[in-house]
């Protein structure tokens, strides 16, 4: 069983890397991209399945980390600098977001 | 020239630690091992991704923004990450099995 799911995941990741770097012809900043948005599924299968409700916090903060990585290279490609004020926008609100899920989690209300 | 090269392996650093940070993060048994994973992701992932996008554009608009994104995220996501251990600590998530020693619950019996 554990073979088994270690071969699915190398045959899925290998498939993944294999289609994005030899038979997908985009400029090389798509394929940077498109990595990180297969590493988002991911960490979407952790949301969805983790056992608790700490789990999935983990997984949406970094989810915020992620999309800040995607955007920085989604403006270098354009040459626009404005997906960055969204970036920064983002790891604002991921951060409260993170510390209002902790504090609910830890089982105080939110005002001491 | 030479700018844009050093700026292309600063990403290329970057998008390789997001992904291993997230396969610790599917892979890993515990909460607390995941946080630890999926922590190496900010400081080396995306703060990789923003420092080489910083290199190759310099000086300008765009620069400043992506300086000020990676101050932000070295300021935030370890407050974040502690403070996620330490709500899930409190409200009883279970340690894994292979756990030699666990020095806050020790803690926290002495001061009761």
């Amino acid at each position: 069983m554990r073979t088994v799911r270690w071969l699915c995941g190398l045959i899925l990741i290998g498939a993944f890397m294999f289609g994005n770097f030899f038979i997908y012809t985009g400029l090389i900043y798509f394929k940077l991209i498109n990595v990180i948005l297969f590493s988002s599924l991911f960490v979407l299968f952790r949301v969805i399945v983790g056992p608790t409700a700490a789990d999935r916090i983990v997984a949406v903060d970094i989810l915020g980390i992620l999309i800040i990585g995607m955007l920085a290279l989604l403006g270098l490609h354009y040459e626009q600098s404005f997906f960055m004020d969204v970036g920064l926008i983002w790891a604002l609100l991921s951060f409260v977001a993170s510390l209002a899920l902790a504090k609910v989690l830890e089982g105080r209300s939110l005002d001491d | 020239m030479i700018r844009e090269t050093i700026g292309m392996v600063f990403i290329l650093i970057g998008i390789m630690f997001d992904f291993l940070g997230v396969l610790g993060l599917v892979r890993l048994p515990d909460v607390y091992n995941r946080l630890q994973a999926a922590t190496k992701c900010v400081t080396f992932g995306s703060a990789g991704i923003l420092l080489g996008v910083f290199v190759i554009q310099g000086f300008n608009n765009f620069g400043f923004k992506v300086l000020l994104g990676i101050v932000f995220i070295f300021l935030t996501s370890p407050v974040a990450a502690h403070i996620i251990a330490r709500a899930a600590h409190r409200s009883g998530v279970k340690l894994t099995k292979e756990t030699v020693v666990d020095q806050y619950q020790e803690d926290r019996e002495l001061k009761d």
